[in-house]
């Protein structure tokens, strides 16, 4: 496997932000009420990501170190308006859907997270791989939860209503999984599984890791932002 | 007057910031497992999200008045951002006591997207000014519940040894945001 793709295969599978990573729950918990809804905003998450891995590349040796943050966050903000002005515009439904959390993608932890550990560091093709594979990765989390969701909580798969087509409406949805509860039921159970297999057993024999499935703030790479910044003024 | 209070119930009970929004979990999950700590974070959140909210809303109208509302996501968070450095140095000029207690969390609200998410949503829900800050306050007031209440189950259960192993830490949390989650599903008749 070349150093390409490799970079899609690590976010796709090996640095999967949705499963392994644990990163962007905001949105993850919010919006993946329908597969729809989850495969939009993984879309647009990864348009912005590569669009702005890339730019972030190309100009990684004229932004200035020490005001690279807020450099980073504007071109983010930049793509997502031209995400968002897009959506409105071609695809109102999911544009409605997912509301107020298409511009909260400039705070996604992931997309300023890539910028600062991978896009500003190295060269422009490597950079939107990265983006595409990490867009990837998020795209498949949030699909596969919404499908989840949508199929328990609603009795439909993307809107397909099986339950009445195959099932002449003998299934009753559990509601509560479209609903907010069942969002962080999912994710508590998507993180007890990552922890079970990490877990050292028979067949995994491997030294017991200590990233176990957490949320500490360590886990943004954003807040590694804010500690240099914290550094930085301790320093002055 | 009535009006400003279901606004203020509303953000705070039945549309809870995080419980129903999902807006600030990482805060919620990452600075739960002590009540101090809570307390000191959401008293952070409160002073920013209050004062990004006065801030944003003049700001927006002059967006409009250029006609450039579309300008709105990369202003806001430029604001909030330029917001919570000056918020730390005055702070730390003025307050110093408060300063003490809050600083070490300020500098992670820049990215918390309960500000920003309130900002837009005041805009979007077409409020006044007066009604924006009261909404404003609702929320940074249903943050407050809902993290402290998630830090004093997490110090009870600290010491609770029944819980699978795969379940400790996160997915515990997680299943108990879900439980306090249907239970503010009970607020939903109330403020509308």
């Amino acid at each position: 496997m070349n150093k390409y793709m490799e970079r899609v295969y690590n976010g796709l599978i090996k640095e999967n932000p949705t499963f392994v990573l644990m990163l962007g729950m905001c949105p993850t918990l919010a919006v993946t009420s329908s597969a729809v809804n989850g495969l939009g905003m993984g879309l647009s998450t990864m348009v912005v990501l590569v669009l702005s891995n890339i730019f972030i590349s190309l100009l990684r040796n004229i932004i200035p170190d020490k005001v690279r943050i807020p450099a980073f966050i504007v071109i983010v903000a930049s793509f997502v308006t031209i995400v968002q002005l897009l959506l409105q515009a071609y695809v109102r439904s999911i544009y409605d859907a997912l509301g107020v959390y298409i511009p909260l993608i400039v705070v996604n932890c992931i997309i300023l997270g890539r910028a600062e550990a991978y896009a500003s560091k190295n060269s422009v093709v490597l950079s939107a791989l990265d983006g595409v594979g990490m867009g990837l990765g998020f795209t498949v989390g949030l699909t596969l939860i919404g499908i989840f969701r949508e199929i328990i909580g609603s009795g439909t798969i993307f809107g397909w209503n099986f339950n009445e087509t195959v099932f002449n409406g003998a299934y009753t949805p559990v509601t509560i999984f479209v609903l907010a509860p069942g969002a962080f039921f999912v994710l508590a159970m998507l993180c007890a599984l990552q922890n079970k297999l990490k877990m050292p057993s028979a067949t995994n024999t491997k030294e017991q890791s200590d990233d176990t499935c957490t949320f500490d703030c360590a886990a943004c790479s954003m807040a590694a932002g804010c500690d240099s910044a914290a550094q930085k003024k301790g320093e002055k | 007057m009535g009006k400003m209070f279901a606004i203020l119930i509303a953000a705070m009970l039945a549309n809870n910031v995080i419980l129903s929004q999902f807006l600030g979990i990482c805060p919620f999950l990452g600075v739960s497992k002590k009540i101090s700590t809570a307390a000191g974070m959401s008293g952070a959140v409160f002073f920013v999200i209050v004062i990004a909210n006065a801030i944003t809303y003049p700001v927006q109208l002059l967006l409009d008045a250029f006609d450039i509302a579309y300008l709105q996501t990369i202003v806001f968070i430029l604001v909030i951002a330029a917001l919570v450095q000056l918020v730390e140095i005055v702070l730390k000029k003025i307050m110093p006591p408060l300063y003490e207690a809050l600083g070490v969390y300020l500098p992670l609200i820049t990215t918390n997207c309960a500000v920003l998410g309130t900002a837009i949503k005041t805009i979007d829900n077409g409020f006044s000014f007066g009604q924006g800050i009261v909404y404003a306050v609702g929320v940074s007031l249903g943050f407050f519940i809902a993290i402290i209440i998630m830090a004093g189950i997490r110090e009870k259960m600290e010491t609770n040894t029944d819980i699978p192993k795969a379940f400790q830490g996160t997915p515990i949390t997680l299943i108990t945001a879900g439980l306090m989650a249907i239970a503010f599903f009970g607020f939903a008749g109330i403020g509308g």
